[in-house]
């Protein structure tokens, strides 16, 4: 059992983007906060801390989840990937964030990191998704700059250049 | 908003976990998804002295079909029971509800026995469990019982669960429904809270189960025969509404939602003849 | 200078010609922010390193709406390990003035609560602490007494002769009125042929960004200099406001703005006050402190767009023609007016009478405060106010005179050859042709088809709805528009306010790259681009080459008070300074180059990177040489110019002028155009409304992106649909604020947002040298109305309340419910979570003296009184307990005081309670009548409980519930107990007590 008490830092471990990291944290730190503050990847962002917003969106494990509503304890010996881990080329985005850039789909850029973790899950999920699919995901996000339609427009792009790829490939 | 300061316990077997539940009682809380209770950390609604987090037991994490029933682990997550194969085959209602609940992001963590055990009055896997005739399975250090959905059902955000029990999984009749099932929840936005949710199925033996959430403080179910008139029906679907009353809110009034049951319930109602 | 080429498309950019510049500026050329933000490596505000030992803050806000503060007691927080400081408002008092606010009234504000607190949420206490994580923990500690005053929350109510005074000094709720006559309206109206009018409420909102504020501050005290950091967005004005609130000259208030921000939308103005507590925390802690506000304390205490009652009325010909308007505007700001308030209800002054061509007009303009979160602008700015009131107005119109509002519309509308036009209160309208831009929006057969889908649904039986509205969009406001509140008299002693400063600065460096800086505050808009894209096309370079730095730095930039990103200045604005500072340093280098080149000034082009004759492109240079001459061969550079390559334009406009002695006021520099048409149906089981089909259609002068003007106008969409059918704050009549987290508030998500169509027509403004207007606010102005006139139509109403919320529609149009069988009790009115009231009565099996000695002994009541830690007595009659108590999960410690007053002995008695504590503050009145009766003692009693804070406000559906039962369980205790004393009830009451005890998540 792991135990640790209320008046303890414990030292948290996982693996972020692919890469090892370690820091320390009372239990009740949000995950958010820990990699926030602790290990300084702030391209998670906090909005709402309750749940709804979407801005702190994550995979743990490969799957979307809000990293204010999970402790950083409860990542110990997981697999974490945020959104500076989308893309490891210097030259180059990933098929979803070119999409992004073309349809115009951020402004601020706040809730953007959040959403791009919802979707590399999602499109890994569902490889051939509708666009009520694609509708269904987002609308687990709040943007109040966009408007949406231009990140309805990068997603239903990346998905078919990724359709496409994939068909390549298999042929 | 951060939470207050709390000891932190990850089971990695459930007997481990009831061993500390038994110790503690209810200095511990339990934390599996923490869709619901992680907002009320921080918020500091919940300051619990102790959290027990249930989340990596894969003895939780198990969905099984035994004695004409699913077993559902309380720590299988909402997306993994939406995922499930068996899923529209034996719970069909539950394969209808179930894409109200949150949202993607939300049913990826979230748990099923989490929802249920939250019993917030409004939401749809405590309808289902009310409707289907469900029942919750709670183990002690030294055993386990059953309770149905009303007797577990307390209140709102109120359970019988005590103090050395943790909730191991919730259990469906498989295949309730396949003769007609109906769903619809009303919400300002897609995936929030809902106004109300209603469900309509039609049982084994062909008598008719109305189910509503939103509307009291826990999910109320009417039944009635299975060749009841329209007419018959409409009155006592009003005389339902009434018994129901239902609250006004920031969202919606109690009249409002008793419209909505009123509208809503006949069309569920056709909905499902039509299948017939 | 040579002017750019005008044609708007949305293409890449156009074929070279002979070596020219391929056009940069007016394409749709990709954000140069994006793959920053797209890999998460934004700078916001939180994001940016701070130094060792910077400490965090906590605020401690009021859960009660008005009331005195009795006393603070701190001593138990700042006891706490970790803590550095914990100030107040005295503190707060000593060492900083109160804000500086337009209106000469006392309306004092601090940066903490002084004396008072007048709204839910208002900043009480501060605490300072090592994370915070822990200066939350020592909130929890801090004690709050309140002495409560009586509360006004009704915009109306608070005109009320015995209204309660929101402050004293000012002697009544109305902070300002002023009356205002262009023209002769009282003539028209009396010979009108008709008269058309009505009342329209604006109601309360937001645009809630997505980014809280953020403030670090820190303070040198060997330099007695505030060194703050925040995303704040401007005006600047408000700089010299923080600087004399912290008693510093300007220049020792060094203000900094982050790369980036979340989104702003006015809002972020009002981080100021906060700015100015974190620097006094720092000052007292002696080490930098930062402070990241969260959503909940947003959504209480941020901003708020100001919600206005307006009776308008027009005087009308039978044709439609509108000859002259009244407009009352009664526009309430909450507790509190800060700087630069009463912004909203003066920004659209000059133009209040939008697209028509109106003459005569009479203003009664009124300010008024209530016990709500303080009122600022946000984005549209006192344009979706007034255009509520005005296109319902119009709207109203063709319905009463029985004309198509299309036509009604059009017989008022400014011609196209009236521009530049001055409106009767003064606005100067640039540039405009309304009549082309609606007939290309209705044509194409798009209104006919409309037609059609209305007449379809009607015919089955379904409400459908159409509705227009017609917007004048200002931008770049004149900075003297605020002035026009003062009478001319009073304008002509404090002298003239007017104009609006832009600057920037192009540098080019010794190595020929190119920098820009300039007095924009970045809130996601594409300023960086857009900028890059002007320098460029002047340059004859691409926008990836041009570095643009708008993080501001007052000690260190150019920058006036009209900096910043507000009232949309960008375009007509500060991208008019870059405009010509390249220009300035494109004549520079034309200059140095046509030296090297050998041919006159003028013949010099610039293209691809290199400078060349126009005649003989072959005679070239690279861009970077000619520049960078100017750095190391100073002999080359003409005598006329300065060494070195630098250029700060100020570009100040001449149309701003001050307000005249008539009061009339040019509030803007550039007009744009918006007209919306809305069809809408209502969907028959929900009562929901649908939008069906929307156009929009803009003019907003030239483009100079197209898809950032996309963006903007999708974005400014959502949002008026937000205003119009989501957001909304609600406080109930005891100020309790029930919008409490994201659950209660709500924005739209992608499942809301129907489809738009988006049309343009481009009338450049002759105003500016780029002709480009700013379009940001366009929809927040026109899509409630638009919306608003269609759910008019569709339910064939007069009054639409917004947010026009389903419920709202089912009242509108469900009509009488079927009666409530027998026994079936009314329902509550929706303040079941805030004001709880009940009765009942139960026997107790013991006489009337022995209940009545319970009642009144701190040991019965420590046992019957749920979750009660602790009870004593403080004196005669007056006790004071610790409870704890909740309802499932939810459970809180709360400190009460309860007091029995008006004792008949063994007969009757009045209980008034008060608890508090972090999850918030309830008053309860009750009365008990004990009467005897042979098998005992019928105990009756009745009581009213209003709950506020935290709870009330998260968690209104649980809370009536729970003190419910509470109540309940506290009677049928004390009969439990009372009975005890029988030995036949001690079982009974033990099993009670345990299961009650276990629903209430009572400790034991």
């Amino acid at each position: 059992m792991r135990v640790a008490s209320k008046t303890e830092l414990v030292q948290v471990g996982f693996t972020l983007n692919g890469k090892p990291v370690t820091g320390h944290a009372e239990p009740r730190m949000l995950l958010s906060d820990f990699l926030r503050q602790v290990i300084g990847a702030t391209g998670t962002h906090v909005g709402c801390e309750h749940g709804v917003c979407g801005c702190c969106t994550l995979r743990i494990d490969g799957v979307a989840q809000r990293s204010c509503l999970v402790l950083a304890v409860q990542a110990e010996g997981l697999d974490v990937q945020t959104v500076e881990g989308i893309s490891d080329r210097e030259d180059a985005m990933s098929v979803l964030q070119e999409a992004f850039r073309k349809h115009h789909a951020l402004q601020c850029g706040f809730c953007t990191p959040g959403i791009l973790m919802s979707f590399v899950d999602f499109m890994e999920r569902v490889p051939d998704p509708t666009e009520e699919q694609l509708r269904d995901t987002l609308s687990g996000h709040i943007c109040r700059c966009t408007g949406y339609a231009g990140i309805m427009a990068a997603v239903i792009e990346a998905a078919e250049t990724l359709r496409a790829a994939r068909g390549s490939t298999d042929a | 908003m951060k939470p207050a300061a709390f000891d932190y316990y990850r089971a990695e077997t459930l007997r481990e976990a009831l061993e500390l539940r038994a110790e503690k009682r209810d200095a511990l809380r339990i934390i599996a998804g923490g869709q619901s209770l992680g907002a009320m950390l921080n918020l500091r609604l919940v300051s619990p002295e102790g959290l027990l987090d249930i989340s990596r037991l894969d003895e939780l994490k198990q969905i099984e079909v035994r004695d004409g029933r699913v077993e559902v682990g309380a720590a299988v997550t909402q997306s993994q029971l939406l995922d499930w194969a068996g899923l529209r085959e034996k719970l069909p209602f539950v394969a209808q509800a179930l894409p109200w609940v949150g949202h993607f992001q939300t049913r990826n963590r979230g748990t099923v026995g989490g929802s249920i055990c939250h019993g917030d009055p409004s939401s749809e896997l405590p309808l289902a469990l009310a409707l289907l005739g469900g029942e919750v399975v709670l183990r002690t250090r030294r055993g386990s019982r059953r309770l149905s959905a009303g007797d577990f059902q307390l209140g709102m955000l109120t359970n019988a669960c005590e103090d050395d029990e943790i909730v191991v999984a919730v259990s469906f009749p498989a295949g309730v429904g396949a003769r007609g099932s109906a769903f619809r929840e009303v919400a300002r936005r897609h995936g929030d809270f809902a106004i109300v949710a209603i469900g309509l199925v039609v049982m084994d033996k062909g008598q008719i189960r109305l189910g509503v959430s939103g509307m009291a403080d826990t999910p109320q179910v009417l039944e009635l025969p299975g060749d009841i008139e329209d007419a018959a029906f409409v009155e006592q679907v009003e005389a339902f509404a009434w018994r129901l009353k239902g609250h006004t809110d920031i969202h919606a009034s109690a009249r409002y939602r008793r419209d909505l049951l009123r509208r809503i319930a006949p069309q569920l109602l056709s909905e499902v003849r039509q299948c017939a | 200078m040579p002017r750019d080429d005008n044609s708007p498309d949305g293409s890449e950019g156009s074929d070279r010609d002979g070596g020219a510049q391929a056009r940069v500026l007016g394409t749709s050329h990709l954000r140069l922010e994006d793959e920053a933000l797209l890999r998460g490596q934004g700078r916001y505000a939180d994001d940016v390193g701070t130094s060792p030992g910077t400490l965090h803050a906590c605020i401690i806000r009021s859960s009660v709406a008005h009331a005195r503060i009795r006393h603070i007691e701190t001593s138990h927080a700042l006891a706490q390990p970790g803590v550095a400081c914990v100030l107040t408002g005295e503190d707060v008092r000593q060492m900083s003035d109160p804000f500086l606010v337009a209106v000469k009234q006392r309306v004092d504000q601090w940066s903490l609560a002084v004396d008072r607190v007048r709204y839910v949420g208002e900043p009480v206490v501060l605490v300072v602490a090592q994370s915070r994580y822990a200066a939350e923990d020592a909130a929890e500690l801090v004690e709050i007494e309140y002495d409560t005053l009586p509360v006004v929350v009704d915009v109306l109510e608070a005109l009320e002769p015995d209204a309660p005074l929101l402050h004293e000094d000012v002697g009544s709720n109305e902070a300002h009125r002023r009356q205002f006559s262009y023209g002769e309206p009282d003539a028209q109206f009396e010979k009108a042929a008709h008269r058309v009018g009505l009342t329209v409420e604006y109601p309360r909102s937001s645009f809630a960004p997505m980014e809280c504020f953020v403030v670090v501050a820190q303070y040198n005290s060997a330099s007695a200099e505030y060194d703050i950091l925040t995303n704040f967005q401007g005006p600047f004005s408000v700089q010299p406001v923080m600087a004399r609130a912290l008693r510093v000259p300007g220049s020792r208030l060094r203000l900094r703005t982050p790369a980036d921000s979340g989104g702003s939308f006015g809002v972020k103005l009002s981080v100021f006050p906060y700015a100015v507590l974190m620097g006094l925390a720092a000052r007292v802690c002696g080490r930098p402190v930062k402070w990241v506000e969260d959503r909940l304390e947003h959504l209480q205490s941020a901003s708020s767009g100001p919600n206005r009652v307006s009776r308008i009325e027009a005087a009308v010909e039978a044709d439609g023609k509108i000859q002259a308007l009244r407009m009352e505007n009664i526009e309430d700001y909450g507790a509190y007016l800060r700087a630069p308030m009463p912004g909203p209800l003066y920004r659209m002054q000059g133009a209040m009478t939008g697209a028509y061509d109106i003459k005569h007009l009479a203003l009664d303009q009124r300010v008024v405060l209530t016990n709500k979160m303080p009122a600022a602008l946000v984005r549209g700015f006192g344009g979706p106010q007034l255009y509520l009131a005005l296109e319902r107005l119009v709207q109203r119109i063709a319905v009463e005179l029985e004309l198509d509002p299309l036509e009604v519309i059009r017989r008022n509308l400014i011609q196209a050859d009236a521009f530049p036009y001055r409106a009767a209160a003064g606005a100067l309208y640039d540039s405009g042709d309304y009549q082309k831009a609606i007939d290309i929006a209705v044509g194409d057969g798009r209104l006919e088809a409309l037609y059609e889908r209305r007449d379809a649904a009607r015919a089955a039986g379904r409400h459908y709805g159409i509705g227009f509205a017609t917007v004048v969009e200002p931008s770049m406001s004149n900075m003297g528009y605020l002035s026009t509140l003062l009478s001319p008299e009073q304008r002509e002693r404090s002298g003239p306010k007017n104009g609006a400063i832009s600057m920037a600065t192009v540098a080019v460096d010794a190595l020929g790259s190119v920098s820009v800086t300039s007095d924009v505050t970045v809130q996601g808009q594409g300023h960086q681009t857009t900028i890059a894209q002007i320098v460029a096309q002047s340059l004859g370079l691409q926008p990836e080459q041009i570095s643009v730095n708008l993080e501001i730095d007052t000690q260190k930039d150019r920058w006036s008070i009209a900096a910043g990103s507000y009232s949309c200045r960008f375009a007509p604005g500060a991208a008019v300074a870059v405009h010509i500072a390249a220009g300035r340093i494109r004549d520079r280098v034309a200059r140095i180059a046509a030296k090297s080149l050998n041919v006159m000034p003028e013949e010099i082009e610039f293209g691809d990177g290199k400078v060349f004759a126009r005649n003989n492109p072959d005679n070239a240079m690279q861009f970077a040489r000619a520049a960078g001459t100017a750095h190391w061969s100073p002999i080359l550079v003409p005598e006329e110019d300065e060494p070195g390559l630098q250029e700060t334009a100020t570009w100040e406009p001449e149309q701003l002028e001050p307000p005249n002695s008539k009061d009339q006021i040019n509030t803007s520099l550039a007009y744009g155009f918006v007209f919306d048409i809305c069809g809408v149906e209502i969907d028959p089981v929900t009562m929901a409304v649908r939008i069906d089909h929307y156009t929009t259609m803009h003019d907003a002068g030239r483009l100079l992106n197209p898809m950032l003007a996309e963006g903007q106008i999708r974005g400014a969409f959502v949002q008026g649909l937000s205003s119009a059918m989501y957001e909304e704050f609600v406080y109930d009549e005891n100020g309790s604020f029930a919008s409490g987290t994201l659950a209660e508030y709500l924005m739209p998500t992608v499942s809301e947002v129907p489809e738009i169509e988006i049309l343009h027509i481009e009338t450049p403004s002759p105003f500016t040298p780029l002709g480009a207007k700013g379009l940001a606010e366009g929809n927040c102005m026109s899509t409630p109305a638009a919306v608003a006139n269609a759910v008019a139509d569709a339910l064939g109403v007069k009054d639409v309340p917004l947010p026009i919320t389903p419920d709202r529609v089912n009242q509108l149009v469900a009509g009488e419910e079927p009666a409530a069988p027998e026994g079936v009790a009314e329902d509550g009115d929706g303040d079941e979570g805030r004001v709880l009231r009940g009765d009942g009565a139960f026997v107790v099996p013991a006489p009337p003296e022995e209940v009545w000695r319970s009642l009144l002994d701190p040991e019965t009541l420590k046992v019957v009184i749920p979750g009660c830690r602790t009870v004593k007595e403080v004196a005669p009659g007056k006790m004071f307990a610790r409870v704890s108590m909740g309802v499932g999960p939810v459970r809180g410690e709360f400190r009460a005081d309860v007091t029995l007053a008006n004792l008949v002995e063994h007969r009757s008695a009045d209980l008034e309670g008060a608890l508090d504590g972090p999850l918030g503050a309830a008053t309860g009145q009750g009365h008990v009548t004990l009467e005897p009766r042979a098998d005992g003692t019928l105990v009756s009693y009745r009581y009213e409980v209003k709950v506020m804070g935290k709870v009330a406000a998260v968690g209104g559906r649980m809370l009536d519930r729970a003190a419910a039962m509470i109540i309940r369980q506290f009677f049928e205790r004390l009969a439990s107990q009372v009975g005890d004393s029988g030995g036949a009830g001690g079982a009974i009451w033990h099993r009670l007590r345990a299961r009650l005890g276990k629903l209430l998540g009572a400790r034991r």
